[in-house]
């Protein structure tokens, strides 16, 4: 692993350790307004500055990570699991489910991600759970695609013939026996997609289709306070600058991963 | 349905007769079934009905802010281009050639592009506006109009665009120039610039135009937020404004309008491919 990645896997752990022990870390309530201490410049009180109710920008920071990383991860874990289940029934067992769950594949994929997600969140009232919807409703498709092209050649390997010949039972060899082969690979493709799925989210909740106010996230933040960007760069900065570095630290850290795992996948 | 398009419109007080009379007038007061035959009925007509609220046709409106979105999507995008493969180029010689302080400017500019893919479109584009056109005070903020008006958000619109490009870009080349032909172009004494431009990059063309195709997505995905945030007059911003207002013909005339190009874009994508190279072609003929 070289110097860079070492770096960012870093920054994401002290990022991910900031916002579960927020709490600890800050002094102030993230949602607790204050109106003697309105668009205070960032100063030793608040290094982040405050917002225009007088919230303390760090602490908003810091609790809007749980949100926006959070929904990133659930958002993820549930695309992949859809894109194993899928992925392996329709590999394993090939023929016209195969043919048409690929189809349905196609048809998702040949959308453009963001708008499609913007479509999904429309549907339902706006909130957490749209997002995580919206994120995994388009997500899991590349991963079932990536699992069934995997599963297609685990499937010609002589263990699984072997292990026919023994009389297991499909459901053994897909769980027992393919199941785990696709694993390091579905963990690394959710590497690469993380940061993907941060951006989404946060320009999701930027658009208003996210968690809704008073609940911070790095994307709602900055466009509810965008419009003060002349008065107050800060109220904007420190937000968008968390979704940078925590993405770029994903990024870093997916590819190092798939490095290591030795995977050749874009 | 949430965020109901008669309330949106009428105002939560309004009188329960005003309610009936708006949900009669776009006809939400149908069921589900009967209101989607409707639209596909719409569709079949190439007319994508009218907005709640101003009553316009989207059809008409679509067309109209079309070509605005365009102007901002084919800018970004000859800033991208150029750009994201003049970075591939200069980082897969870095790469190549092995001293220590060119093969750190090489590590220094795959750096630069994944920052570029991870950076959020929305922010970048009010940090550049904060810093251009309100603190130096070079470039309007926001509006439609000439090219003054275009820069920011083309640029805001490149900067992720560029740093993919520039990622995948440097992957092709450096493949190409592993590979044994490369290794004869330099046996016959061709210069480096040489085997660059005609060998290199001409064999990088065919990945590079579909990794250009498939970015136009991720333009028109950009453009809904950029277009927001510059207040640039065109799809995008449009099916931000749909959205908030509840105006669902408008977003699904602007989401359909969207996917479309985003197909067509691919299907042309793929035609370029007969043209860019001739073992394409040869494959055709052995059917």
């Amino acid at each position: 692993m070289s110097l860079i990645s070492k770096t960012a896997l870093a920054i994401l752990i002290i990022l991910v350790l900031c916002s579960v022990f927020a709490p600890v870390l800050t002094p102030y309530d993230p949602l607790k307004i204050d109106l003697d201490n309105l668009k205070e410049p960032p100063s030793l009180k608040h290094p982040f500055g405050t917002d225009n109710k007088g919230r303390d920008i760090l602490s908003r920071v810091l609790y809007g990570g749980r949100y926006s990383v959070g929904i990133a991860l659930v958002a993820g874990i549930i695309s992949v699991c859809i894109g194993l289940a899928v992925g392996l029934m329709s590999g394993y067992y090939g023929g016209r489910i195969d043919m048409a769950v690929m189809m349905f594949v196609d048809l998702i994929l040949s959308f453009p991600s963001l708008l499609l997600a913007i479509g999904i969140s429309v549907i339902f009232p706006p909130g957490i759970f749209t997002v995580v919807i919206a994120i995994a409703a388009v997500g899991w498709s590349s991963f079932a695609r990536l699992i069934r092209g995997h599963v297609l050649s685990l499937k010609e390997s002589p263990y699984i013939d072997a292990a026919r010949t023994i009389g297991c039972s499909d459901a053994r060899i897909i769980i027992r026996h393919i199941f785990p082969n696709c694993l390091p690979l579905s963990l690394v493709v959710l590497g690469l997609k993380l940061g993907g799925y941060l951006l989404t989210e946060s320009a999701l909740s930027f658009l208003g289709l996210g968690a809704q106010p008073p609940m911070p996230t790095w994307g709602s933040m900055i466009s509810l306070n965008r419009v003060y960007i002349l008065s107050s760069p800060w109220m904007v900065v420190f937000a968008g600058g968390a979704i940078f570095i925590a993405t770029v630290c994903f990024n870093i850290a997916g590819d190092a991963l798939r490095d290591k795992m030795d995977y050749t996948i874009k | 349905m949430p965020g109901d398009p008669v309330l949106s419109l009428v105002g939560e007080r309004a009188s329960p007769e005003t309610i009936e009379h708006i949900k009669e007038q776009i006809g939400t007061d149908k069921n589900f079934l009967s209101q989607f035959a409707g639209y596909v009925g719409l569709l079949m007509r190439g007319d994508l009905g009218r907005s709640y609220y101003t009553q316009r046709d989207v059809a008409r409106d679509v067309i109209e802010k079309f070509p605005n979105t365009i102007k901002l999507a084919v800018t970004a995008m000859l800033i991208a281009v150029p750009a994201g493969i003049v970075l591939s180029v200069i980082s897969a010689r870095c790469y190549v050639s092995g001293t220590n302080k060119k093969r750190f400017l090489g590590e220094f500019i795959s750096l630069i592009s994944i920052g570029g893919i991870s950076l959020p479109v929305f922010w970048i584009g009010l940090i550049l506006m904060y810093i251009f056109s309100l603190y130096l005070k070079w470039l309007p903020p926001s509006g439609t109009g000439d090219l003054s008006f275009l820069i920011l958000p083309a640029v805001t619109l490149s900067l992720p665009a560029c740093a993919s490009i520039a990622r995948v870009s440097r992957t092709i080349i450096l493949e190409i120039i592993g590979q044994p032909f490369i290794k004869t172009a330099r046996a016959k004494g061709l210069k480096e610039r040489a085997i660059m431009f005609r060998h290199v990059l001409k064999n990088a063309m065919i990945p590079l135009v579909t990794i250009i195709g498939l970015d136009f997505g991720s333009y028109l995905n950009g453009a809904v937020l950029t277009e927001t945030i510059f207040g640039w007059d065109g799809i995008g911003r449009f099916t931000m404004e749909g959205i908030i207002k509840r105006d669902y013909p408008v977003v699904m005339g602007c989401l359909l309008i969207g996917t479309t190009v985003f197909v067509l874009i691919n299907i042309i994508v793929d035609i370029l491919y007969h043209y860019l190279d001739p073992r394409v072609r040869i494959g055709e003929s052995y059917k």
